[in-house]
């Protein structure tokens, strides 16, 4: 295990970029599925259609082919980022579909009766969502949000296809100067355990936390 | 599905401000995609050149190989974890503390990591040490040792969901552990688990296309390299999204009916096993609904 050691900084430089990059895409994913949601739910067919689409789609389609679209194909039309921002457009894009799926499912499990409730109170539609239903919906969907936020964080190691240095991309390159694959990516794996099993447990207590008492 | 579950039928007021809305929206929507199609006719990817070596049969022959590629490793990484799954979850349901433990490191530690991880492990680290590996044989083994471990998390799931009265009825016929568990338990719980078993093997059939790294002949690869010999890798690249785009709606509309059919013959309270990552949407409802019966 000394080659691990002995590279520690490469592995931490790996795991800063791979926070970052699940960070940063989990942002754009939040508010790309809550806005996907909050179409599909909505009284305006194009909106409701706009948004399936999207969802149907994207949540189809591999990863890696969005990323080769994206960074091989897309540069076709001078539509170019650095590495980096194309991961977190692709990564906070395919998460946002199934986002948005489960905030739709969430939004359908909260009772009608409140909906009906803040009608008749005279709240607009986008009020009856965004401060009635909405708040109560994300509180039922803490546990699935949370396992796309563990599925994130293993799908952003596809990044290391457009080199972005993140733990996969830097574990590859390690295991080709040391020699030494075994450890390198023994080493690479707990680090992504390091990251993934503590995201589980406090995904849980936030579960907890947030769980609404019936 | 189609009817709003936030606003119930409009008076005559709203209608005309849904109206408005839906011009609105409508132009926008259509707005974008005209805007786009520019881009695209500016940049010269829509000329027919570009796209009509996807019309050629000989291009097509080759890309629906890879796909027929991708189906191959698909099938033989589901059969493989499918084994390994339930072996996995009997082992974790074992009564040896040790068998317990040592199935509850496996699981954790390979649904952990990166599946691209593993695939770059078995293709470029095996080797070192003298094990030979093909691109399908490498792909094959990742796809196994990753949703292997995802499969036994549902196939556990499945089993424990099971009433407690059914295993207790069958000890009390005097069926031994294996018997209670094969002929009673595993049939009932494998009726439920459908669903998440679909799912899962539609998010298997897009990772295989990670194969695409490790130099394996599937769908993405033969798209890169039609790409690049017609010089159309955007064109070439978004006609093989479609061919997964195509493949995986219709898988999921299998889940979806299943579980539909599932839901009629059961009884609306009906459990399902919901899937790792495709299903977490609909674990929601499912885990709703256990709730109401366990309240009423």
């Amino acid at each position: 295990m000394d080659v691990v050691f002995d590279n520690l900084d490469v592995f931490f430089a790996g795991l800063r970029t791979t926070v970052s990059l699940t960070l940063l895409s989990y942002t754009a994913a939040l508010v790309i599925g809550i806005v996907v949601a909050a179409c599909r739910v909505s009284p305006v067919p194009p909106l409701r259609f706009a948004g399936a689409f999207y969802v149907e789609t994207v949540r189809n389609t591999p990863l890696t082919v969005l990323f080769v679209l994206f960074f091989f194909g897309l540069t076709k039309v001078d539509i170019k980022y650095s590495a980096f921002i194309t991961a977190v457009i692709v990564l906070g894009g395919y998460t946002g579909a199934f986002v948005g799926e489960t905030v739709r499912s969430g939004i359908n499990t909260v009772s009608r009766g409140q909906a009906e409730a803040a009608r008749s109170l005279g709240l607009t539609f986008p009020q009856v969502l965004g401060i009635v239903v909405l708040p109560q919906a994300l509180r039922t969907v803490v546990a699935p949000l949370g396992s796309l936020f563990v599925a994130l964080i293993k799908n952003s190691s596809i990044a290391a296809l457009i080199a972005v240095p993140e733990l996969v991309y830097r574990t590859d390159s390690l295991s080709n100067d040391t020699a030494r694959p075994i450890p390198i990516f023994l080493g690479a794996a707990i680090a992504y355990l390091l990251l993934t099993i503590p995201s589980g447990f406090a995904i849980r207590a936030i579960e907890r936390r947030t769980a609404i008492k019936r | 599905m189609t009817a709003p579950v936030l606003a119930d039928a409009l008076g005559p007021r709203a209608r005309r401000k849904v109206l408005v809305a839906s011009v609105v929206a409508g132009v926008v929507v259509a707005g974008l995609v005209v805007v786009a199609l520019q881009r695209l006719a500016d940049k010269g990817q829509l000329e027919w050149e570009r796209w009509e070596p996807l019309t050629d049969w000989d291009v097509l022959k080759f890309l629906l190989g890879g796909l027929g590629e991708t189906l191959k490793a698909a099938g033989a990484g589901m059969a493989l974890a499918m084994v390994l799954g339930t072996a996995l979850a009997l082992l974790r349901l074992s009564r040896a503390a040790v068998v317990r433990a040592a199935a509850i490191v496996w699981m954790e530690f390979f649904r952990g990591v990166p599946l691209l991880l593993l695939i770059f492990f078995s293709f470029f680290a095996l080797p070192k040490y003298g094990v030979e590996i093909t691109p399908f044989r490498a792909l094959v083994l990742a796809l196994a040792l990753y949703n292997g471990a995802m499969l036994g998390e549902i196939f556990r799931a499945g089993i424990l969901s099971l009433d407690r009265g059914q295993s207790e009825a069958a000890y009390a016929v005097g069926l031994t552990y294996w018997q209670a568990m094969f002929l009673v338990i595993i049939p009932q719980a494998a009726r439920r688990m459908i669903p998440a078993i679909v799912s899962q093997l539609i998010t298997l059939l897009k990772d295989t296309s990670l194969g695409f790294v490790i130099t394996y002949e599937e769908l993405l690869r033969r798209s890169r390299s039609t790409g690049e010999f017609f010089k159309n890798p955007l064109q070439a690249t978004a006609f093989v999204a479609l061919i997964y785009i195509v493949v995986n709606f219709a898988l999921s509309r299998v889940a979806r009916w299943l579980e539909v059919r599932q839901r009629r013959r059961l009884g609306a309270g009906a459990i399902t096993v919901a899937g790792v990552e495709d299903l977490a949407a609909v674990s929601v409802v499912a885990g709703a609904a256990i709730d109401d019966e366990s309240a009423s």
